[in-house]
Parts: C-alpha cells; sequence; structure tokens
C-alpha cells in the first residue's frame, strides 16, 4: 500500500533533511515529490557558507604557563559549544538543509574529537563544504586536516618508528571496511603517511625528513608510495564505493538492505567518480525509498529529535544551552563522538531511561519545565571541572513557541479531525493514534489549547522517536 | 491500518504492549526478604582517572617523593597497610575493612595498549575491548544477554544515575538506570503513558514495537523497583552525600531481593590535574563515608557475606606530578574489592615498580579483564569466555 503524498513529502525531508517545518506543512499534501527533491538540492547548491567562530591561538600550549592554559583551553571549549548551537541553529533553519545533513552524515563518519576548536572548525567546514561534491576530494580533504591527523595519532607517526592508528582506520572505517586488507597492508600505508603533519594554525605540512620513503606494497601496488598515492589506491577499489554506498544506506534508507538495489547504486556511484550529490539523488528519487517499509522505521538520532522538534515547533529559547544538556543525557553531543567509528545508532540510542526521557522533551518546552535530570561527566570536555553534584530541582526552562503558524494552518480543518491531521503531521509510522483514548488526555478547553495539547502528546510518544 | 492475516496473528499472540506488564511483574511477585545466599555485585566507578599512587602509597619509593615534591602523601600521613605501603588518610573505612580481612586490592591493572583519552580509555573498561577494538556494547550488558536470552529483565542490573552507562548495555538487554526509584514510579503514573501502550496494538513495524517494549518494561520495572523498595527499606543512617543516598537505595534493594545482580554506581571527577589535594580529600571522604555505612549496614543485616564491591577508573595518573600541585593522565591503576567472603585479602600483588616506567606511566602487569572474569565466573556462576571474547586467566581473590 502506497503512503499519502503528504508522508512521502515528508519522508523526503526527514531523511535528506530534519523533517517538515511549520511554516511549510500546508504545502505538503500538494507539492509532487520529485519537486520537493529539487527545491531541496537546489537550495544546496547555493554558496556554501563556513563557521567562523574558533579564534587562532598561535601560542603552543607549552609555551604558557598554567593559567593562561588553562584559559586557553576554557575558550577554546565554549568555542565547540557556540559551535555546536550555531550548527544546530543553523539545522532548525532549513537552509541548504540537504547539504547540513549529508555534512552530519559525515560527521558521524569521519568521526574525531579534538579540545581545540579551529581544528573542530576546519573539519567541521571541510566536511559541510564537501558534503555534496566527490567522495574523492572530501576524503583527501578529511585526512589531511589537523583533528584527524591528531586524533588518529599521525603526528606520532615517524620513519623508523612508524604508529598504525592512522593508515589503519582510514582504511577500517573511512574507505574499504573490515576485510577487505591484511595487517600488512596497514603496517605498509602507516609507512606511507609518515610525514603527514601540521602547523599550530591547523595548515597540513608535509615533513619530508620525517617520511619514510623507501619501497612499500599497498593493496597490490607498490612502489616508493605516499600518503597521497596510498588514498588513490584505496579510491581505485570498487570495495570503498561498496562500503560507502551501504553505509549512506543504512544512515538514510533503512536497516534492512535491498542487496540488489544497493549494488546499483554502488556501480554507478563508484563510475560516477564517487559523485555524492549523484547518488543521494538516485536513492531519494527512486521508487524503493518510498516504500512503505522503509517508512517511519529508523530511530531520529538525539540531534535528528531535537532539531525536527524545533523545525515543528518554532520557539525561542531563553537558555540554548538546555540544547546541550538534551545532547549529552540523550548520547549524541556534536563534535564528541564516542570514538572513530562514530555513533553507532538505531536501537543502540534507546534504553529505559533515554526513551523516557525523549518522550519528556516536548512535554518540557511546552510546559517551561525542566525535570531535575544529570548527564554524565565527560572529563574529555570538563577537564574535571563538571559539577557533578549540581543536581537541582525542577528548572524553568524559558522557552516561548510560536504556535500561530499551526492554529492558522489548521484553521479550515474541523474539529474532529484535527487530531488525525496532527498525528499525520508528526507520526511516520503506518498506525494512527487511539482517538478515544487519547481525548481524554487532551485540554479541550478551547480549539487553540485542544491543538497545543495534541501536538505536545502525540510528540511524547514511541512514534513520535521515528522517521 | 490494514489487518492481514500476518498481522492478525501477531496481534493475537502477542497480544498489547500493556499485557505485557502484568506477566512481567508476576516474575518476581513475592514480598519477603531474600534470604542470605543471593550474591550482588557493586561497582563503584571512580571518574575522572583516580589517582592510584596516592591512594595506595608507596610510603618507602624514593621515586615517589621525588616525583611527587609537593603531593607525594607523607608516610608518617598515611594509614598504615603494609611496611611497604599505606593507605590515603581520608580512607579510614577501608583500612578498618583491610584489618577485618574485607579488602582486597590490585596494583598496575590495566590493558595493553593504553589509551589516554577519558572518553576512549573509560569505554574500553566497560565494553572489555582491546584497546584497538571497538565495541558498542559492555562486559555486563553481555553478562545480561547470557543470562536473560529470551525473558528480558532489565531489573538485573541497575545503575544508580539519570543515564545509563556503555557497561550495562547489551546487544538484546539492556540494564536499567533509576536515580530515585519513587521519581521513577512518579513518571510512570502517568495516565496517557499507560492509556498509550493500551492502545498501542503490536503491528508489523518492529521498531515501533521495540519501543513500546522497552517503555513498558521499564514502567514496570519502575513500579516493581519502587514497591518492592519499600518492603524493606533500610532503617541505618548513611552520611547525606548522593554517593550515600545511592548505596543506601542499593542496600533497602538487595534486603528487598528484586531479582537484581548487578548495581552500578559512580563518584567523580578525580581529573585532576590542579590542586588535586583537596578534591581528591573530598572524594574520597565522600567515597570513605558511603562505603562505611554500607558495609556496616549490610553486616548488621547479615548480608555482607553476599556482597563483591569493586572499585575502577578509566586509567591512573602520572607518576611525576604536574607544575598546578596536579597530576595529568596515566595508565595503569589499583583497584579495591571488598566483600566478607574474600578468599585472599590485602594487598594481592606487588606495588607498581616505580624504576621500570612506561613513558613516565605505571606499566600494566595485570588486565582488568582477569578481574572481571573473575567476577563473572566466581561470583556471578556465568562463563566469562563467551561474555568477553576471549580467555582470561582467573585470579582468586573469591
Amino acid at each position: 500500500m502506497t503512503r499519502s503524498l503528504q508522508t512521502r513529502n515528508q519522508h523526503l525531508l526527514w531523511r535528506a533533511g530534519f523533517g517538515p517545518s511549520a511554516s511549510t506543512w500546508e504545502t505538503l499534501a500538494d507539492i509532487p515529490v520529485k519537486r520537493m527533491l529539487k527545491k531541496l538540492e537546489e537550495e544546496s547548491r547555493a554558496p556554501f557558507v563556513p563557521f567562523n567562530i574558533a579564534s587562532v591561538t598561535t601560542e603552543a600550549y607549552g609555551m604558557m604557563d598554567a593559567m593562561a592554559r588553562r584559559e586557553a583551553q576554557k575558550k577554546s571549549r565554549d568555542e565547540i559549544r557556540d559551535m555546536n548551537l550555531a550548527w544546530i541553529d543553523r539545522m532548525v533553519s532549513g537552509e541548504q538543509m540537504l547539504r547540513e545533513k549529508m555534512a552530519f552524515f559525515w560527521h558521524g563518519h569521519f568521526a574525531a574529537r579534538t579540545q581545540n576548536s579551529l581544528f573542530t572548525q576546519l573539519l567541521v567546514n571541510t566536511i559541510r563544504e564537501h558534503a555534496l561534491t566527490d567522495f574523492g576530494t572530501l576524503l583527501r580533504a578529511v585526512s589531511k586536516s589537523p583533528a584527524m591527523l591528531a586524533f588518529l595519532n599521525n603526528q606520532q607517526n615517524r620513519k623508523q618508528r612508524p604508529n598504525e592508528n592512522f593508515a589503519r582506520e582510514v582504511m577500517e572505517l573511512f574507505t574499504l571496511g573490515r576485510g577487505q586488507y591484511t595487517e600488512a597492508d596497514v603496517k605498509e600505508a602507516a609507512r606511507a603517511f609518515t610525514g603527514w603533519q601540521f602547523d599550530r594554525e591547523g595548515v597540513f605540512r608535509f615533513r619530508a625528513n620525517f617520511h619514510d620513503d623507501g619501497e612499500k606494497t599497498v593493496l597490490g601496488v607498490s612502489g616508493k608510495l605516499t600518503g597521497d598515492d596510498v588514498i588513490e589506491i584505496l579510491l581505485k577499489k570498487p570495495e570503498t564505493a561498496a562500503f560507502i554506498t551501504r553505509k549512506i544506506w543504512r544512515f538514510f534508507v533503512s536497516e534492512q538492505i535491498d542487496e540488489a538495489q544497493l549494488k546499483n547504486l554502488s556501480v554507478k556511484f563508484y563510475k560516477s567518480g564517487y559523485d555524492i550529490a549523484a547518488l543521494m539523488h538516485d536513492i531519494f528519487a527512486a521508487d524503493f525509498f518510498f516504500e512503505p517499509r522503509h517508512i517511519g522505521c529508523r530511530i531520529k538520532s538525539p540531534v535528528e529529535l531535537i532539531v525536527g522538534i524545533r523545525r515543528i515547533l518554532p520557539m525561542q529559547l531563553g537558555k540554548p544551552d538546555i540544547q546541550l544538556l538534551m545532547q549529552r543525557v540523550l548520547g549524541q553531543v556534536l563534535f564528541y563522538p564516542p570514538n572513530v567509528a562514530g555513533w553507532p545508532g538505531g536501537k543502540d540510542w534507546i534504553d529505559g531511561a533515554s526513551l523516557m526521557y525523549r518522550m519528556q522533551i516536548p512535554r518540557m518546552v511546552a510546559s517551561r519545565e525542566m525535570p531535575a535530570i544529570r548527564a554524565k561527566d565527560d572529563d574529555d570536555q570538563e577537564m574535571g571541572m563538571g559539577k557533578r553534584y549540581e543536581r537541582r530541582a525542577m528548572r524553568p526552562l524559558d522557552t516561548r513557541i510560536a504556535w500561530d503558524q499551526h492554529f492558522s494552518s489548521m484553521a479550515k480543518v474541523k474539529r474532529e479531525d484535527l487530531l488525525t491531521a496532527t498525528a499525520s503531521l508528526l507520526w511516520q509510522t503506518a498506525n494512527l493514534p487511539d482517538v478515544p483514548s487519547l481525548e481524554k488526555h487532551l485540554d479541550v478547553s478551547s480549539r487553540e489549547t485542544y491543538i497545543q495539547s495534541s501536538f505536545i502528546r502525540l510528540m511524547g510518544s514511541p512514534e513520535y522517536q521515528l522517521c | 491500518m490494514l489487518i492481514n492475516r500476518k498481522t492478525f496473528i501477531r496481534t493475537g499472540s502477542l497480544a498489547t504492549a500493556s499485557m505485557m506488564i502484568p506477566r512481567f511483574l508476576q516474575a518476581f511477585e513475592h514480598t519477603a526478604s531474600v534470604p542470605a545466599g543471593n550474591k550482588v555485585v557493586v561497582v563503584i566507578q571512580l571518574s575522572g582517572g583516580n589517582d592510584g599512587l596516592n591512594t595506595i602509597i608507596p610510603v618507602r619509593n624514593d621515586i615517589y617523593y621525588r616525583e611527587r615534591q609537593l603531593l607525594g602523601i607523607k608516610r608518617s600521613e598515611a594509614l598504615p597497610l603494609t611496611d611497604e605501603a599505606g593507605l590515603h588518610p581520608s580512607l579510614t573505612a577501608f583500612r578498618a575493612l583491610h584489618e577485618e580481612g574485607h579488602l582486597a586490592m590490585y596494583n598496575g591493572v590495566g590493558y595493553p595498549n593504553p589509551d589516554k583519552s577519558h572518553f576512549r580509555s573509560m569505554d574500553i573498561w566497560h565494553s572489555a575491548s582491546d584497546s584497538n577494538v571497538i565495541l558498542h556494547t559492555g562486559w555486563l550488558g553481555r553478562y545480561l544477554d547470557a543470562k536473560c536470552a529470551g525473558s528480558a529483565r532489565p531489573t538485573k542490573a541497575l545503575e544508580v544515575d539519570d543515564t545509563l552507562s556503555l557497561a550495562l548495555k547489551g546487544e538484546q538487554v539492556k540494564g536499567l538506570a533509576v536515580t530515585d526509584p519513587r521519581r521513577l514510579f512518579n513518571a510512570s503514573g502517568d495516565a496517557w503513558l499507560k492509556s498509550q501502550m493500551a492502545a498501542h496494538h503490536a503491528h508489523e513495524e518492529a521498531p515501533v514495537d521495540y519501543l513500546y517494549k522497552t517503555m513498558a518494561q521499564t514502567l514496570s520495572s519502575a513500579e516493581y523497583i519502587y514497591r518492592q523498595s519499600r518492603h524493606h527499606p533500610t532503617s541505618a543512617s548513611y552520611p547525606d552525600t548522593e554517593l550515600a543516598k545511592g548505596l543506601k537505595t542499593i542496600a533497602s534493594l538487595i534486603y528487598s531481593e528484586i531479582d537484581t545482580k548487578v548495581y552500578y554506581i559512580s563518584l567523580g571527577s578525580f581529573d585532576t590535574h590542579v590542586n588535586q589535594d583537596a578534591q581528591q580529600k573530598r572524594l574520597f571522604t565522600e567515597l570513605n563515608g558511603a562505603v562505611k555505612a554500607f558495609t556496616d549496614d549490610l553486616k548488621a543485616n547479615g548480608r555482607f557475606n553476599d556482597l563483591l564491591l569493586f572499585t575502577f577508573s578509566e586509567f591512573g595518573r602520572r607518576v611525576k606530578q604536574n607544575a598546578s600541585n596536579g597530576t595529568d593522565h596515566g595508565k595503569a591503576n589499583n583497584m579495591f574489592l571488598i566483600s566478607g567472603a574474600l578468599k585472599k585479602q590485602g594487598l594481592l600483588n606487588p606495588l607498581p615498580d616505580l624504576s621500570k616506567l612506561d613513558d613516565g606511566d605505571i606499566a600494566h602487569t595485570l588486565d582488568f579483564r582477569q578481574v572481571y572474569a573473575t567476577v563473572l565466573e566466581q561470583w556471578l556462576d556465568t562463563g566469562a569466555e563467551g561474555i568477553l571474547g576471549k580467555k582470561f586467566g582467573m585470579l582468586d581473590f573469591i
């Protein structure tokens, strides 16, 4: 059974972006899906606007006294926090939504943690700039980014005493996937990457005196290989296209993989020279993408959940920092992936506590009350200064939801259809709410309160966790 | 929704999510205080990287005092353990437990190729993986998978916190995070959530079913924990600290015998880069007071023999102190093990060799997974190899 046009448009908006917005939902039942896709693609072709938040610290930490170093570190952490909120705002704005969604995917793929705000900024701008260009360009740029080189210890990778971390992860997680290379390939590739370093401003530097310029053999190719040669060898392998396409399928389509369709996509991706925009178009324009089994089957990540809520419920946030606490409690903080493999996703987002908290968020925002909840310490971020025991009771939350858009969009909907209309906007699952039992929990004092309480109730549900 | 035959059969057999609750609760519907003999593990995580050298102090080691000009704890101030070793002055209850033969200690605990990032090293301790392998499940989560296959019960492992640690996440079963059973119970009293569950019919969309199942289990577990913990609340007095409150909750749950085998709780932050003394002293005072009240309580109730409590931290700290009267990230560390039923007591292996450092850090001489393997096999009665992915030599403290 084909799902309605509105549901299919919402499906596209959730997967190629961060869900429908309050201002556009009236049109969702009218616009052909192809036109919606074209709109998303055109918007993201507009010139790329980099973040410019991090300050450049040219002084080495080692040269500072302890106090100056602590202050510099704090400033860096604050800037990373500001970048987190700036990126969330950008996702909410819907400007170049496909680009930001794709960059969000690459952020999990090329996962690095660094305490240096400049390096963080360079990496996020790199993946945002090349999010939809070609994978080769993206891979080359990321591999030479100071955040990745530092995170994977390539500064320590030198002639005579190689460090294999960088070479291993480039093969295992960024390109081929496990099982497509040998330990000998890792060792040899590590030698090729010796000398790949960066300076204090985060500029890539090839330091010839640290480079091992001897003969090497990687994946059957021999010669005096450099790091660049290894990247090209990896890009020549169709297995790289297959690995990336599979990961994209799991992220954008479903955990259920249609091997035949996947094979077609990956062959085309390889032949196109890794054209990411073309691959994404092939997915979003395909009939299989809209098969009912792929709709409403994906558990939203915490960032997708938070951004999605803000898109459908436009709101002023008196204290935007609350979004950081939500990210921490739910287990996904931008720029702090758990490890180089990124966030595992899917059912991993859900346990009893996280599910209950996710379902409370809409109510918290509407009632402007934040329950006393505490995230775990992250000493990589807090440096032992986390206020572990500052657990406050219920806190007021300075949020203001702008409901007018929804009231006017709903003006023509009959009262008895309001709940179903709201559900079809908010739930991508095939089931509908049980109207009689739900109505008992709605505020029926006016049409407005009825709409408001419908939204909050329907968003505080297991169904709303899915897209 | 179209009802096809398959949906109909599934709906018929699975019934609704709400019906899962009574069945789930029936499984442990008894109110008697559990008789002695039901063993439990309590894990106290010292988050942030506790400085093990100032915990178990090598009081006759010149290198220690040379590298810790200001931070070194004098022999006269340390609480004596042996000729060679003393305890941090705040750990008086640990000293008393040692005297009674209820404390065991391992030094140089760690793993090969240590990682100095808090997050990564903590994940390695939680997942019990090799340092170059990334696992998305925790060792206690996999214990749940092994024990609970088919009958998922999140109450088998409880974390006293608002969020759940990786350690307690299994592939099939996840433990439950709860700070205050009453608060969770009150949340579960939300009529809307209950009616939502009642209205939810199992359908073909597996992810939704998974979410409803998780919700049903969480709500019924909350109710169950809350009700049970009120049957046998401990009457002992505990200090007014977060950790002590958590251990008090745990004591009540142990007496009420729910089917919980593992309790997990954290204290921090031990990331003492600056002015370590005051921070470590404050945290150890909290740890000491809480552990004293808890062990006294269990002894008075005849359950101390059923307890195995252990502490760990994601890494130790550098041997040489830094310029801010603190210490930076290091490698191997020590662990405390407390029980009324220890087979071996005191310092069970040599103090770290400070003349043979691993790049300025204490080198590991004991893999932490040997401790886990022993806990799983000897205390939780579960095959360790399947859970830890390979065979680790058993230790003999229990």
